[in-house]
């Protein structure tokens, strides 16, 4: 199936709630309101585009746009060999986005991963915690205000 | 701190650590297991013991200068590790790639993969008690290292793929060092083969033990031998040829069962390919490098800069050992001709005032590589999967963001769903199978 029609059906579907189709350096992405996430995935991985594979998610960090974060996703249709990418804006006000975990199971660790470093809260998700920095560290590392060099308070020895 | 596994544990089963510092984790990650008797109920995984901060410390520096860290995220396959940073910058940037250049990837891609693969085998099969596989494997993955530490100058931290190219030609001799190479670990396959695949201790260990279906695989994210042992047909190299893959005949070989022998077997079979793989390559590159004649009348770097500061001089140039292989002669063989993108050859830098000047501005802070706008995401077949980068580039001579997309992240976080119900004595040879690296799992 070629790109171009999945692109155009996805945009019948969804019509206002999707921003923008376009491409860069020969990587086709959409861009969505994040509300529709959870139905566009749905949408994508059903027959016959099967985006069966999460190949990656993660955040960018665009400090002072009015919608700070933006989520990335990555999905990959082994039936029709095509990689898409579909972006979300997210305001530091409502920093939430629908979680991925009950579709993918590999969302579940990614998705900690960019709670761990970026601070963004995944409604649904069964168990979001910290993944590389350990409980008690101070800030999100990721982001753009936090410095490169910055020093975390000691964390006190566990009694026991 | 609970964990999950500490809240869901039940009161009558044990709690058991495996790691952080464990001599069966291939790295620092700890297993939590809780256990009735033998028996695995429920477990976790906790990683992040070896996260450095690679995407905070690339957003800090230039994309030439980030180019070393990459080396440092799989340290099995370095040179694979530098491939995919150094094409997704390609594909941003829209450089040509000369074809003994994408050749000498082919070769160094390959070699690193075979190396990878030995690694990850050699320890799985020590750890079901099989030393001597153990050290076959080492054995011809130091062959392998010798071929690449002539041509790059180091085993591990090769830094040798860079944008544009590759840093320097092949070394003198290279043939009779590949081939050695080649022969000496068709040898040890050969053993190994024999040695393990009718094993029953080994058998017991691996046949059937931690199945994984096709589906799960897919849900899970999982690319690379791992999934091709579930039978999943993937392989970036024929999914989305990139360098001259799609000229070279090779195949991809498949598991039937998922479980952690197929994830051996199909290892073992794809060296034989990568072998394959290579002697193609092989006949496609000439034996000498252009600069290979013997320079005897050649002045000294410190001479020639003297020289040039009244006239250009007209005799060559000695370099420095390190330098061997990337002379100006072999610029056209190994780097793109883009000139902008590219490091200038020392002879100009020495003896040029506009070679000078490009190196410093190639160099300079704010001045170096300098992308267009936009995000670009490119992957290679790694070691473990589908290594892929995601770049987002804003102008600047840094990048904005840089996210690498480990085959491994994804295929760990399975590791609890695999081990359940099965015996410790399991745990091992399983997470053995799965080619766990903490520099890439942990960034």
């Amino acid at each position: 199936m070629e790109k171009e029609v999945i692109l155009q059906a996805v945009q019948e579907r969804f019509q206002k709630d999707i921003l923008r189709v376009d491409q860069q350096f020969g990587d086709d992405f959409i861009q969505i309101k994040k509300e529709i996430l959870l139905p566009l995935v749905n949408f994508l991985r059903k027959e016959p585009y099967e985006f069966t594979l999460l190949l990656d998610l993660t955040c960018v960090d665009y400090l002072g746009d009015e919608e700070r974060f933006e989520m990335v996703y990555h999905l990959f249709s082994l039936k029709n060999n095509l990689r898409l990418r579909i972006k979300a804006r997210l305001k530091e006000s409502d920093l939430k986005i629908a979680s991925l975990t009950a579709i993918w199971k590999n969302a579940n660790w990614l998705e900690r991963e960019v709670f761990d470093m970026f601070g963004v809260h995944f409604e649904g998700h069964p168990d979001l915690r910290r993944i590389f920095m350990y409980d008690g560290f101070e800030g999100h590392p990721l982001r753009k205000d936090y410095p490169l060099r910055r020093r975390q308070p000691r964390i006190p020895l566990k009694k026991g | 701190m609970t964990t999950r596994i500490q809240k869901e544990a039940r009161r009558e089963s044990m709690l058991l650590n495996m790691g952080p510092s464990h001599p069966a984790m291939h790295g620092t990650i700890r297993i939590m297991l809780e256990l009735d008797g033998e028996r695995i109920l429920n477990s976790e995984v906790e990683i992040g013991y070896l996260h450095r901060g690679f995407e905070k410390i690339c957003e800090n520096r230039t994309y030439f200068n980030l180019l070393p860290y990459t080396d440092r995220l799989n340290y099995v396959s370095p040179l694979i590790n530098n491939l995919g940073y150094v094409m997704t910058m390609e594909k941003m940037l829209g450089l040509e790639v000369p074809e003994h250049a994408q050749y000498i990837r082919v070769i160094m891609s390959e070699l690193s993969r075979i190396s990878d693969h030995l690694t990850c085998l050699a320890a799985m099969a020590m750890e079901c008690g099989a030393f001597t596989v153990f050290l076959y494997k080492i054995k011809a993955r130091e062959f392998i290292w010798d071929f690449i530490e002539r041509t790059t100058g180091a085993r591990m931290t090769t830094s040798y793929i860079r944008i544009g190219g590759v840093r320097a030609n092949l070394h003198e001799g290279w043939r009779e060092d590949l081939l050695k190479a080649i022969k000496e670990t068709r040898l040890v396959l050969k053993d190994v083969h024999a040695l393990l695949d009718k094993n029953k201790i080994f058998l017991n260990r691996t046949r059937d033990i931690a199945v994984v279906s096709p589906e799960m695989a897919i849900n899970y994210g999982w690319t690379g031998p791992c999934l091709r042992s579930t039978g999943v047909y993937y392989d970036v190299r024929k999914a989305h040829p990139y360098l001259v893959y799609d000229q070279l005949d090779f195949e991809v070989p498949l598991g039937e069962r998922g479980d952690n022998f197929d994830r051996y077997m199909v290892r073992m079979l794809e060296m034989e390919q990568s072998l394959r793989i290579i002697e193609q390559a092989m006949k496609k590159l000439p034996d000498s490098s252009p600069a290979s004649e013997l320079k005897t009348d050649a002045l000294e770097p410190a001479e020639a800069i003297k020289l040039a500061r009244q006239r250009r001089p007209e005799k060559k140039i000695k370099l420095s050992p390190n330098l061997q292989g990337m002379e100006k002669e072999n610029y056209p063989l190994i780097l793109s001709s883009d000139r902008r993108y590219i490091m200038p050859p020392k002879e100009d830098v020495y003896t040029t005032i506009e070679g000078l000047i490009r190196h410093f501005k190639y160099f300079m802070r704010g001045h170096g590589l300098r992308p267009p706008k936009g995000e670009v995401y490119f992957s290679v077949e790694g070691g473990n999967g589908e290594l892929g980068y995601y770049i987002v580039s804003d102008g600047t001579d840094k990048p904005y963001r840089l996210h690498l997309r480990a085959p491994c992240f994804h295929i760990v976080s399975a590791l609890e769903e695999m081990i359940e119900g099965h015996y410790i004595a399991d745990v091992i040879p399983t997470f053995g199978s799965l080619n766990m690296i903490g520099g890439e799992l942990d960034r």
